[in-house]
């Protein structure tokens, strides 16, 4: 890679629903944590669909929190690399214009621009069915072990993730009001 | 059952056999459809279910009414911007709040690029597909298909290496086995009347569009200060702006960046009138015979306005895409809504998932309830996991029924083309008759699964042309000095009534969407959305009305009776969009949670 590499870490999910906000506290918790060199653009991607393709296009290294389905304990971390990424995100569905990921990578395979390199951090989840909560507890313990996860595996590749300091806060991804802290206080 | 006759005039009869497709795919979240079949494969019967529950009320009760569209803008991957809109446009009412001209401006700007972008997507990514096989495209002339999209546009990427090329490109992937956005697809039937070339063609429009509607939506990051979740602000728009400012992340949006939207615009017009357009006649000159698909279409119909010209002008004069509701086909009958009066807009659910204390009666949405009740009826086949075929007699769907002055309504581009043409405003009226003249077809051959697709066509345009009146209108004033975006006078909660109600509403891409709020000591004490797939998909109310997807499904032949290619061509006519549904899901492909289990 060269130094005008783009690295993408996206979080992705539905924060109203529990456990499947996963993927947007993960990349928040990260961003709040740590500050990164310019060529890193952390995103809150949400649930959106077809809004996430150029953004995953022009990426040379794309990582991604999502909470995925692997059959294990409720809170168990799970790393997937490259082609098996969207193998793992998301299967059947129905198609492009919805949550689907999937059918984004899909997408970005036929228009030639997919990332050379893709890392999945996936959490386990407990409960996506609740609507209007927030994280469950075995997953929401698991939010500092994927950051350092995710800071970790940056370092591979020489980027450096510089912690901030308290009077330095990050400015927050989002509006304040759907941030974790803001959501659970009336949730 | 023998046939019966619905209040709206449609003949249903479920005596024939019973087909279930679950899930409609290409759409947002979770829809499903059964219908039955009569002897000669065609629909005598349809059920439209949504299988999700959505309560938007529970997630803004107690919270601050200037943080709901953030909580908004996460009901739905898609329409992400246009609840936002809604959101606002409901705490400014009830606060009475008005906006700057420059942020009602950038707001049409704002919506109308929502119109283009949204449209041209479900064009080309979720409905085309419907119309074009792509697999046949692989047997087309090259040559041909140069010489076809010559002679019906401009459009410079023409030439028969450029479709070889695109050929080439597809075969691959097709023959890489992972056909993606391609796979179940129901290639080969009977029912896709394309020439190879013409789906060849359509193919590679869809993989331009692709590429462009990338660019449109860089207006969002420019007003709303970034993507995928723009910023809005109650009491106007968060972005600064500052001509002569310099170019930086979080500095007032400036000239180099006004300059940039003006480009993307004259290339969204560019593309929706030489592309998308073009491509949309080609493809109803093969299907302008299968005029299956009306249902409410042209009967009864209804759009709430929207564009206001001047900022904080709601009346009929003010506004660009007209206001009033047709009933019974009265063409030349425009009647009044009042989205306030409690006898008008009323949602019912007997047949739906939740619970009232009277279910004979219908609750407008600043009286509404939303307590699932998740119950099936005493015809259901399978269990409440696993639902072989659902009971219409019975609660079949979380949709609610929502009913103007009673009667099941239809919303959306044709909608508003209709109440567009039926007042005789030239900029509705003079594409409809010269497209229906170009394919030698009458009036009634709006009013169908293809009038539908027809008709957001033509709006695709119309909103493209729009985003530039508004742009020329915003430098118009910025020019002239005025650069306020807010208003801030009453941002703080001291000023407010202590209690307070109000109404947003916006046309949003796939029809009428209405956000009810009503605000109590500082909080959201209550919060109802009427969405647009709400009025289209809403399932029998009791006076047994059947609702904009089961009618438009009524009565059209199956060409091979195991594949409901033309159910999903007429359910994505409506671009259906359901709100997120949870989309996490096991590795083999199977799915994880079905939302419809409580």
């Amino acid at each position: 890679m060269t130094s005008d590499r783009a690295i993408v870490v996206l979080g992705i999910g539905n924060i109203l629903w529990a456990d499947e906000g996963f993927g947007v506290r993960a990349v928040e918790a990260l961003h709040e944590a740590y500050a990164f060199p310019p060529e890193v653009t952390l995103i809150d991607g949400g649930t959106q669909g077809l809004a996430l393709l150029p953004l995953i296009e022009a990426a040379d290294l794309l990582v991604v929190f999502d909470a995925v389905d692997y059959g294990l304990e409720p809170g168990v971390l799970h790393l997937i690399d490259d082609d098996d990424v969207p193998r793992y995100l998301t299967a059947k569905k129905m198609s492009l214009h919805q949550t689907s990921f999937q059918d984004v990578l899909g997408l970005a395979t036929l228009s030639g621009r997919l990332p050379g390199r893709m890392h999945l951090i996936g959490v386990q989840p407990l409960d996506l069915d609740d609507y209007g909560a927030s994280l469950t507890a075995p997953v929401r313990a698991r939010l500092e072990a994927a950051v350092a996860h995710a800071v970790a595996f940056l370092a591979r590749f020489g980027i450096i993730a510089s912690p901030r300091v308290a009077d330095d806060p990050a400015e927050p991804l989002g509006p304040a009001s759907v941030g974790r802290e803001s959501y659970e206080a009336v949730a | 059952m023998t046939t019966v006759t619905t209040p709206n005039g449609f003949s249903l009869n479920n005596s024939g056999r019973r087909m279930v497709v679950d899930p409609i795919t290409r759409i947002e979240g979770h829809l499903r459809c059964e219908v039955n079949l009569d002897q000669n494969n065609v629909i005598r019967n349809a059920v439209s279910s949504g299988t999700m529950w959505r309560g938007l009320e529970v997630i803004l009760k107690g919270r601050d009414p200037r943080d709901a569209w953030a909580f908004c803008e996460r009901i739905c991957g898609v329409c992400t911007g246009i609840h936002a809109l809604a959101s606002v446009r409901a705490v400014e009412d009830a606060l009475a709040i008005t906006i700057p001209e420059n942020a009602n401006t950038i707001r049409n700007i704002m919506l109308a690029t929502q119109w283009a972008q949204d449209h041209l997507v479900h064009f080309y990514h979720l409905h085309a597909l419907d119309w074009v096989d792509v697999i046949s495209a692989l047997k087309a002339d090259p040559k041909a298909t140069s010489t076809l999209a010559q002679s019906i546009s401009p459009w410079p990427n023409s030439s028969p290496g450029y479709f070889r090329d695109v050929q080439t490109r597809l075969k691959k992937f097709v023959d890489s086995g992972q056909l993606g956005p391609f796979m179940n697809g129901y290639w080969g039937n009977p029912a896709y009347l394309l020439p190879p070339e013409a789906n060849l063609m359509a193919v590679t429009h869809y993989l331009e569009a692709l590429d462009f509607q990338r660019e449109i939506v860089k207006i969002h990051t420019v007003f709303g200060g970034k993507n995928p979740h723009p910023n809005w602000l109650v009491g106007g728009m968060a972005c600064a702006i500052n001509l002569d400012g310099p170019l930086a992340a979080g500095a007032p949006v400036n000239m180099v960046q006004l300059n940039l939207v003006s480009s993307i615009i004259d290339r969204t017009i560019d593309f929706i009138d030489q592309v998308y357009v073009p491509d949309l006649i080609a493809i109803a000159t093969y299907y302008k015979h299968w005029d299956y698909g009306g249902g409410l279409a042209g009967r009864n119909l209804m759009s709430y306005g929207d564009y206001p010209v001047a900022a904080n002008n709601w009346s009929d004069a003010n506004l660009l895409i007209p206001r009033g509701a047709i009933i019974n086909g009265k063409l030349d009958e425009i009647m009044e809504i009042d989205l306030r009066d409690p006898s008008q807009v009323q949602e019912f659910v007997d047949h739906s998932w939740y619970r009232y204390p009277d279910e004979a009666i219908g609750l407008h949405p600043w009286a509404g309830i939303t307590d699932p009740n998740f119950e099936l009826g005493p015809h259901t086949v399978g269990t409440k996991t696993d639902i072989k075929q659902l009971d219409e007699g019975a609660k079949y769907s979380f949709i609610k029924a929502p009913r103007w002055r009673g009667h099941a309504m239809e919303v959306g581009p044709l909608s508003r083309f209709t109440l567009g043409y039926a007042k005789g405003i030239a900029e509705f009226k003079e594409p409809v008759d010269k497209v229906l003249t170009d394919l030698g077809l009458p009036l009634g051959a709006l009013f169908t699964t293809l009038g539908r697709t027809a008709a957001r066509g033509l709006e695709a345009s119309w909103a493209a042309h729009k985003m530039r009146f508004f742009h020329d209108r915003l430098m118009e004033n910025l020019r002239a000095g005025d650069l306020v975006t807010a208003n801030t006078e009453k941002w703080e909660p001291a000023t407010w009534p202590a209690e307070a109600r109000g109404i947003g509403h916006v046309e949003a891409p796939r029809g009428a969407l209405g956000h009810w709020v009503h605000i109590k000591d500082r909080k959201i004490e209550a919060y109802q959305a009427v969405v647009p797939t709400t009025w289209n998909g809403s399932p029998r109310d009791p006076a047994g009305n059947i609702g904009a997807f089961e009618a438009a499904l009524l009565n059209t032949p199956l060409a091979d009776s195991s594949q409901p290619l033309e159910i999903l061509r007429t359910l994505h006519s409506f671009d259906p969009c359901l709100a997120c549904a949870t989309h996490v899901i096991a590795p083999d492909g199977s799915e994880l949670v079905r939302a419809d289990v409580l």
